[in-house]
């Protein structure tokens, strides 16, 4: 996941203390100066994995310490769940089925292996979708549902869920 | 000694006349009926002469009798009722059932229909009567999947039944997979070899997986369904191209039906498979897993269908009621 606080003084050493309390594992620290920031300060960005369940202790303990979390990007995608789709798939606009599920903000497309087939044959893809949990995976897979019927595309869901 | 009429005499019937010619089961045949001409013989049927008249064409009896007739004036134990599946109303068999339960005689069929769509009338009309109603072969054909359910596994609790219902699907797929061949080349060869009718539909498009299932919900699962409640995708828009996208990641495409029992789940689709998975069976094969909480998961893979192989599945019940219930004469 991600954490993103304003680069204030002090902020990034009290934020550090809370993540390894809680068991957490910091991947990267990543200063980010957007063109959008306002000049009073840089954007900072704490990478880290979080054992299942602790965000709200370490949420809690951060706010102990003063520090205010502007964004958190839970970008630990531990699910993993790959599908197939069969129809036409560049007719109905693949990259529109993708960002159907990246937009939940919780599950992402993170692979597409498409084959392309004969003309106006239906196509097949291999999708591969991640999640931070196993509700947003099933939620992510149900929008997937969603867009096959109403595309009429075929999807083939592995037998063992995410 | 067991008395028996059977009526339809075409694979299945006839895979249980050669078994009863073949082996010492203590049957004897008094009523027998295909779809043109009956028998009625208390003395006991000439099984050999009426294959004889049937692989010449012919058929396997008078004209002058009928089925009905069969049902309600031979003399026998049990009716094994072995005619073609009619999914819309169970007719002709759901009649004879009903006829031959109150006559209080025992019912062995292997006809998917009446079960599927009548079982818990034809179940109190059994009752009723104190005859047994089985049904082993309309599931699975020679997998003793209801038996092993309801008797090995009784006291356990079904938190999921899934696995590969339908040979001629598996075999497509099997193909497509091995070959690379497209689904109507697959399906064509199915054909040659006798695995699909001329028409598929009922088998590719998971109707046959799907009234399983719903068998198999409605009689051992007590749950009670029926087809539409299944939710159900066939396997005929599958292209290779799909089958080399699973097995660039070392899985396959099977046909699977699915049955949750707690949260309602039913359903018949292809799904992507490892293929080192025990349900990932060739050709014809049939393979369910039954999940349960005492005994854990079991597998059980066998020949779904087969003139045989289905026979087994209705002597097995005929023997069943054989040594529970009927008495020597
Ligand atoms: N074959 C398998 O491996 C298998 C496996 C599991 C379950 N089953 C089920 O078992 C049943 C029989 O299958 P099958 O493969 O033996 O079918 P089949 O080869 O088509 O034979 C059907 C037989 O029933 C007769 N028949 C048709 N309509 C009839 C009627 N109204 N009254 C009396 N007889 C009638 C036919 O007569 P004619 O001979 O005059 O045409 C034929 O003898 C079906 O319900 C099937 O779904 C089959």
């Amino acid at each position: 996941m991600k954490l993103e606080m304003k680069d204030q003084p002090g902020q990034l050493v009290a934020a550090l203390k809370p993540i390894s309390a809680v068991g957490g594992n910091i991947i990267a620290v990543i200063h980010q100066r957007e063109a959008t920031t306002p000049v009073e300060g840089l954007d900072v960005q704490i990478v880290l994995e979080l054992p299942e369940g602790r965000l709200d202790s370490l949420l809690e303990l951060l706010r102990e310490q003063g520090v205010s979390v502007v964004r958190i990007g839970e970008e630990r995608l531990l699910y993993e769940c790959t599908l197939i789709m069969i129809g036409h798939l560049m007719h109905t606009d693949i990259s529109d089925t993708v960002d159907r599920i990246d937009r939940t903000g919780s599950a992402e497309v993170t692979e597409l292996s498409l084959v392309m087939p004969a003309i106006n044959s239906p196509s097949s893809a291999r999708i591969t979708i991640r999640s931070t949990t196993r509700t947003e995976m099933k939620k992510a897979i149900r929008i997937l549902r969603e867009v096959a019927r109403e595309k009429e595309l075929l999807i083939i869901e592995p037998l063992e869920g995410a | 000694m067991m008395r028996i009429a059977i009526l339809g005499f075409g694979s299945v019937g006839r895979g249980i006349a050669r078994a009863i010619l073949a082996k010492n089961l203590d049957i004897t045949v008094t009523g027998l009926a295909d779809s043109k001409s009956g028998i009625i013989d208390a003395g006991g049927i000439d099984l050999a002469a009426a294959l004889a008249r049937k692989e010449n064409g012919g058929a396997c009896g008078n004209a002058g009798v009928s089925p009905a007739d069969v049902v309600a004036k031979a003399d026998y134990d049990v009716l094994v009722e072995v005619t073609p599946t009619n999914v819309e109303d169970g007719e002709p068999a759901l009649g004879h059932i009903r006829a031959a339960l109150r006559r209080r005689k025992h019912v062995v069929t292997s006809n998917k229909g009446p079960i599927a769509l009548a079982y818990p009338e034809l179940r109190a009309l059994a009752e009723e009567s104190g005859v047994f109603l089985k049904y082993e072969a309309t599931v699975c054909g020679a997998i003793p999947l209801i038996h092993a359910m309801q008797e090995g596994l009784a006291g356990n609790t079904i938190s999921r039944l899934y696995g590969v219902f339908n040979g001629t699907c598996n075999y497509i797929l099997t193909r497509m997979a091995a070959e690379g061949l497209t689904y109507d080349q697959a399906l064509a060869e199915a054909r040659e070899l006798g695995y699909a009718e001329a028409d598929p539909t009922y088998d590719v498009e998971g109707i046959d997986a799907a009234i399983k299932l719903v068998i198999l919900a409605n009689t051992v699962l007590d749950m009670r369904t029926v087809l539409d409640d299944v939710e159900r995708t066939g396997i005929s828009l599958l292209t290779p191209d799909a089958l080399q996208l699973a097995e660039d990641q070392d899985c396959t495409i099977r046909l699977i039906g699915e049955i949750v029992p707690e949260a309602g789940v039913l359903r018949v689709s292809p799904r992507i498979i490892e293929k080192d998975h025990p349900l990932v069976v060739e050709g014809t094969l049939n393979a369910v897993t039954v999940g349960t909480d005492l005994a854990g998961d079991l597998t059980f893979i066998g020949k779904g269908a087969g003139s045989t192989e289905t026979a087994s599945a209705v002597i097995g019940d005929l023997l069943y009621i054989q040594s529970r219930h009927v008495q020597g004469s």
